[in-house]
This record gives structure tokens, C-alpha cells and sequence, in this order.
């Protein structure tokens, strides 16, 4: 500085350039980084559809298919579960499923597959607030720790978000939408094949 | 040779000894950093109980870092299963604890050693808030030590997906969706952290890497400028006045002491009681009581099922209950987003202090009542709010349960609002924001007592 106050324009129009220049350097270079932490091929080419055997599925049970890593519950609902769908309709924050995650022959009272069995439920089992899996709570009444009026679904332990038995949320709970439903499609009338439908998913 | 710094270089008296230091000396900064950090840098004389935290944050983080080289020499950050369906991580966790010689004690001493870290870090800044020590011209230590805050948090919460039990896989899914909440970005943000569509083995060799590489180098970079912003200027003490105000004809505190040898020597007076503590947990209580190892976590990851009761470890439990505490939608946003708002925006108002803070005076010492009453109420409700992290939702104090009519309802009754978690976890987290943010208000209208000129003595 040794030209007080007299300061060499053109000089600082190549500094000004060269980092810019530089700058930019940087952020192509940090691409490769950033995106090595995006799933790669090999992860984004799993989640093959899984099949899965109802005959063995009584009444009021539920099982457990691993689909992509994550649990997909297929139950097998009561009269009275069915029943219990239209008596919580007031107390559900998303009653006609409109903001949730389902397809759309899904998108029905039941939630089940259009035209097919109403009674199987088909539903991914990770709650839709943080992504912990629920409890299946089918016993109405306070018998597994609910409140009384407890109608049957089920309870996330992590932050206490309650579902129907159409894995419908309950009101005033952290959970912003009922759980999703997968794409699925019946083989046949005992086996559901669940990550693809007849639309080819 | 010209010099940097102020300090002389050392002269040899022709030891051989001394001549070595000499000729590092003109080389490196070898006594002139010693005499800056150590020997030369003058703290109050008048430290108490509450100044023994820095030092021993210090003695965790080279204890972690150690235990922690000798831990990764025999375990594999590995989500597949071996050939008897447990996963690799799992089991090598189980390998070091039961084959590997001596195996067991570095791997409580760390396991303990995070839980410790957290009990020193969180006394190190209440002592922080008791004394004023985030006042000027102390702003940026302060935010130093909240980044250093953040940053610990960050290496626990990744530390605690290695072991790979069910309390590893279903905390890390929740923390990770939290950024999903995050409108627009959210869930693209949550795969690229997890580098898969759930949490699987891509995050877990992620994690690994940030664990043991990524974050520490950030921690240890960010515990070097905590100290060198300190050093710059100069310790707080109970009294929250500053010594270098009053100073002998050489510009040395007549309040102050050369931290070597004083300070060190107190220190290790502390070192000693902290290691017997600490001591006793590695080898008789590791566990805790099931808050520094959850019972749940001594079980492998298992996608398809969570643990019906979920709960992070105690030291992110008071934020824990914060997030757990919006269930409200406000404006277009879910409770979700606000939930994450106020989960990292009870860590992030830290920062905020030194220019909340309007007191006159720094020390609770001189501080008034309104002060000391909402600091009172503030320790309580984190500590309850801490508590609460650990519970179910629903939880009712004293094992309360609200009666019910035959159809069902709730029988109306006061106890059920005074006792329920739930609501007391959500007035607490107002008050926890609200003690923050009306902060410039009461701590201008707070009486105060006039500060001394020197240090003293209680």
C-alpha cells in the first residue's frame, strides 16, 4: 500500500475475475462429492416387488412383508374393523385420504384394493411423521394401553401418532398424513404381489 | 533473526539440553506459545468448582478420541448379516467386547465417555450462564463453544448408529426424517443423507466416516479457536469483572495468576475426582441405568419392527421433548416442520445470548431477583423437560391415570392437565423460549447490585 488511496483498477478487475473464476472451480469440483452421497445404481435398482401369500392369513391378522427395506403390513380386517372405520371418520385428520399417499384405486372407504377384497388391507407400516413403525393396538377399549374410547388401529411409539384400522391419522397428532399405501396387484385370489400393479409400476 | 512475537527467543546457558531448545526455539514458537497459553496467561485468581468443566471437556475429547482409534481397529461399519443373520457391525461390536483383550473396558470407557461429555460440556455452559462469561467481549467464544455444542451433537448422534442395535437403526431414522420436514428439500435432503431410501448400510459407512474422520477434525479445529478466542481475551470469573482493568507496571491483572502452574495443579484436583467418578461407571455401571446404553440397543437392528418404547439417549432428550411438543399446524406448515424448528432452534437461540442479555452486570452475583428466579425455573424446566424425553407419550406424572366414564371420555378433572407429560412438556417449551426471548426486557428491568472493582472471595 504503498500508493495511498490510489488503488490499481485494472489489477483488481483480474483479482475480482480470477476468483470468480476459482470460485466456480471449486463448486464444479465439489459436485462429484456432494452427489457420491446420492444412492447409487445398485441401491436405486433394488426394491424388486415382493410376493406375498394370504391364504394363511385369518381373520383379524395381521403380517409382515420386507418390501424395499421397509415393513409392508397386509391384514386381514373383521366386520367389526371394518365397522369401526365409519365411527372414527370424525376424529381423522385426513378422513377421505385427499392429502395422503395411496393409489388411486386405493382411494376408497377402506382403503383396499378397488373391486378386490375390501377386508385386506395392504399398507406400508412406517409412520409418516419420522418414519418409526407402528404398533398394531387392534383390542378396542383401554386393554392395550389406549383411552377407552380406543376403537381399534395403531399407535407409533416414537411421537404417539394414532392410526385406524385404514391406517387413517387421527387428529391433533404430529403424523401429517395417513400411512402410505404401496402399488400392489392380486395374482391371484391368495397372493398379492406388492410394488407393482396393473398400471406397471 | 527477526520474530513474530513479542516474547524473546530462548537463550542457551551452552547445556546441551538448552541448546536444543535454542535452536528449536529459533525455529518454532516453542516457548513463546507456551508462555502465551500456559505460563504467561494470567487468569483470576478467584476460579471456583464451576471452572473445573473447560478442562475436563478437554480430557473426555483426547479420552474419546483415543478410545475411538483403538475401537476402529476391530470394528466394521457393515449392515449385512454373516452367516448367523447378525449384521456384521452387530456382531463385531460383540467380537471387541468379548474377544478382543481388554476390548470391553475401551469400549465403556467410550460408550461412557459420550454420556461424561455431555454432563462436563452441559455444566461448562450453565457455569456460562451464571457468570455472564457469554457477554462482551466474549460473544464470539461463546459461539465458538455453541458450535462446538452442535458440532458433539452431531458426532453422538452418528456415533450412536455404529453399534447398529435397534435403537441405533430407529433413533438415526427419526433424526434423518426430521430434514424431510424441511419444505420443498426435504426429502430429497433425506435420502442424500442417507444415501438410500431408508437407513441401511450406505448410511451406516457414511456415518462411520463422518464419525471418525469428518466431524472430529471439525471439533478439534473449532476447540482450538474456543481457546485461542479465550486466550485473546482473557478469562470471565465469578465476580463477571474483568482483571485486566486493574494492572501492575509491567500490564499484568493484580487479580490474575499464571495459569501453569496454578490452574494446572487445580485442575488436576479435578482430573482426579473426575476420574474416580468416571471410573467407577466404566467398570460398575456402564449401562447407567439404561441412559448412557439403552437396554433396547443390546438387540440387533431389526427394519421391520420398532421397539415399542423409543427414546434418544438422555442428553438430546430435552430437545427431544421440544419437538415432540409441537402438534399443532401452524400456518400452510405442519407440525412436523415446527417440530424441527423447535427442536434445533432451542440449540441455535444459545448463540443468541450475548446480545439478549441486557443486565448491567455479568454474575448472578450481583444480578437480581427476577434473574435468579428465571434462572431457577429455567434449570427446572429443562431438567423436566429432559426427563420427559425419556418417556412414552402420554406419560402422566406419578404414575397417574385420568378415570373415564363407562362410554369411554375422560372424566373432567384439574389432574388431568397439572400431571399430564404431554401438556407440561408443552408449556415447558414455551417457557424455555419464552425465558430467551423476553430476555432484553427483564434483564434491563432486574435489579442489580454495584459490581467490585476487584475480585473477592466467597
Amino acid at each position: 500500500m504503498s500508493d495511498q488511496g490510489k488503488m490499481d483498477c485494472g489489477r483488481r478487475r483480474l483479482i475480482v475475475a480470477t476468483s470468480a473464476v476459482g470460485g466456480v472451480g471449486v463448486l464444479a469440483a465439489a459436485v462429484p462429492f456432494v452427489s457420491s452421497m446420492l444412492p447409487s445404481e445398485r441401491a436405486k435398482a433394488a426394491g424388486a416387488p415382493v410376493e406375498a401369500d394370504i391364504s394363511k392369513l385369518e381373520s383379524g391378522q395381521i403380517m409382515t412383508v420386507e418390501w424395499r427395506g421397509k415393513p409392508v403390513w397386509i391384514i386381514n380386517r373383521t366386520p367389526e374393523m371394518l365397522a369401526s372405520l365409519k365411527l372414527v371418520e370424525g376424529d381423522l385428520a385426513d378422513p377421505p385420504s385427499e392429502k395422503s399417499i395411496q393409489p388411486e384405486y386405493c382411494k376408497n372407504e377402506t382403503r383396499s384394493l378397488a373391486g378386490k377384497k375390501p377386508e385386506i388391507l395392504v399398507v406400508v407400516g412406517i409412520c409418516t411423521h419420522l418414519g418409526c413403525s407402528p404398533s398394531s393396538k387392534f383390542k378396542p377399549g383401554a386393554e392395550e394401553g389406549m383411552t377407552a374410547d380406543w376403537k381399534g388401529g395403531f399407535l407409533c411409539p416414537c411421537h404417539g401418532s394414532t392410526f385406524d384400522l385404514a391406517g387413517r391419522v387421527f387428529k391433533n397428532k404430529p403424523a401429517p398424513t395417513n400411512l402410505d399405501i404401496p402399488p400392489y396387484r392380486y395374482l391371484s385370489d391368495t397372493r398379492i404381489l406388492i410394488g407393482e400393479d396393473t398400471q406397471g409400476a | 533473526m527477526a520474530s513474530n512475537s513479542n516474547y524473546e527467543k530462548f537463550k542457551s546457558d551452552g547445556s546441551l539440553l538448552q541448546n536444543a531448545l535454542e535452536w528449536v526455539d529459533a525455529r518454532f514458537p516453542l516457548t513463546s506459545l507456551w508462555k502465551a497459553h500456559l505460563s504467561e496467561y494470567y487468569a483470576p485468581k478467584n476460579f471456583n468448582f464451576w471452572y473445573y468443566f473447560g478442562s475436563l471437556a478437554l480430557l473426555v475429547l483426547v479420552m474419546q478420541v483415543v478410545t475411538g482409534i483403538f475401537l476402529a481397529m476391530n470394528y466394521k461399519p457393515d449392515a449385512s448379516l454373516n452367516a448367523v443373520g447378525v449384521p456384521v457391525a452387530f456382531a463385531s461390536l460383540n467380537y471387541i467386547t468379548h474377544d478382543v483383550s481388554w476390548g470391553w473396558l475401551i469400549r465403556n470407557m467410550h460408550s461412557t465417555g459420550a454420556s461424561a461429555f455431555f454432563i462436563v460440556v452441559y455444566l461448562h455452559m450453565f457455569r456460562g450462564m451464571l457468570y455472564g462469561s457469554y457477554r462482551k467481549p466474549r460473544e464470539l467464544l461463546w459461539i465458538f463453544g455453541v458450535l462446538i455444542f452442535l458440532c458433539l451433537m452431531a458426532e453422538a448422534f452418528m456415533g450412536y448408529l455404529l453399534p447398529w442395535g435397534q435403537m441405533s437403526l430407529w433413533g438415526a431414522q427419526v433424526i434423518v426424517n426430521l430434514f424431510s420436514a424441511i419444505p420443498l428439500v426435504g426429502d430429497p435432503l433425506s435420502i442424500w443423507i442417507r444415501g438410500d431410501f431408508v437407513v441401511g448400510d450406505a448410511t451406516l459407512n457414511r456415518f462411520f466416516a463422518f464419525h471418525v474422520v469428518a466431524v472430529p477434525l471439525v471439533l478439534i479445529g473449532l476447540v482450538a479457536a474456543h481457546v485461542l478466542a479465550l486466550h485473546e481475551v482473557g478469562s470471565n470469573n465469578p465476580d463477571g469483572i474483568e482483571i485486566k482493568k486493574v494492572v501492575n507496571e509491567k500490564g499484568i491483572p493484580l487479580d490474575g495468576i499464571p495459569f501453569h502452574p496454578y490452574y494446572t495443579v487445580k485442575d488436576i484436583v479435578g482430573v482426579t475426582v473426575f476420574l474416580a467418578l468416571f471410573s467407577f461407571v466404566v467398570f460398575f455401571w456402564p449401562e447407567g441405568g439404561g441412559y448412557f446404553l439403552e437396554y433396547n440397543n443390546f438387540f440387533q437392528a431389526d427394519p421391520m419392527k420398532t421397539p415399542a418404547h423409543i427414546a434418544p439417549v438422555w442428553y438430546f432428550t430435552p430437545f427431544y421433548s421440544m419437538l415432540r411438543a409441537m402438534v399443532w399446524n401452524f400456518f400452510w406448515l405442519p407440525a412436523k416442520f415446527w417440530g424441527v424448528v423447535a427442536m434445533g432452534g432451542g440449540v441455535v437461540i444459545l448463540a443468541f445470548l450475548p446480545w439478549l442479555d441486557r443486565s448491567p452486570v455479568k454474575s448472578i452475583r450481583y444480578r437480581g431477583p427476577i434473574y435468579k428466579t428465571l434462572l431457577a425455573i429455567f434449570v427446572f424446566t429443562f431438567l423436566v423437560l429432559g426427563f420427559l424425553g425419556t418417556k412414552v407419550p402420554g406419560y402422566y406424572f406419578f404414575g397417574y391415570a385420568p378415570a373415564t366414564n363407562p362410554d369411554g371420555t375422560e372424566i373432567f378433572s384439574l389432574l388431568n392437565y397439572l400431571l399430564s407429560g404431554d401438556l407440561i412438556a408443552q408449556v415447558f417449551t414455551v417457557y424455555y423460549f419464552l425465558f430467551f426471548i423476553t430476555m432484553p426486557w427483564w434483564s434491563r428491568v432486574d435489579s442489580y447490585k454495584t459490581e467490585p472493582e476487584r475480585v473477592t472471595w466467597k
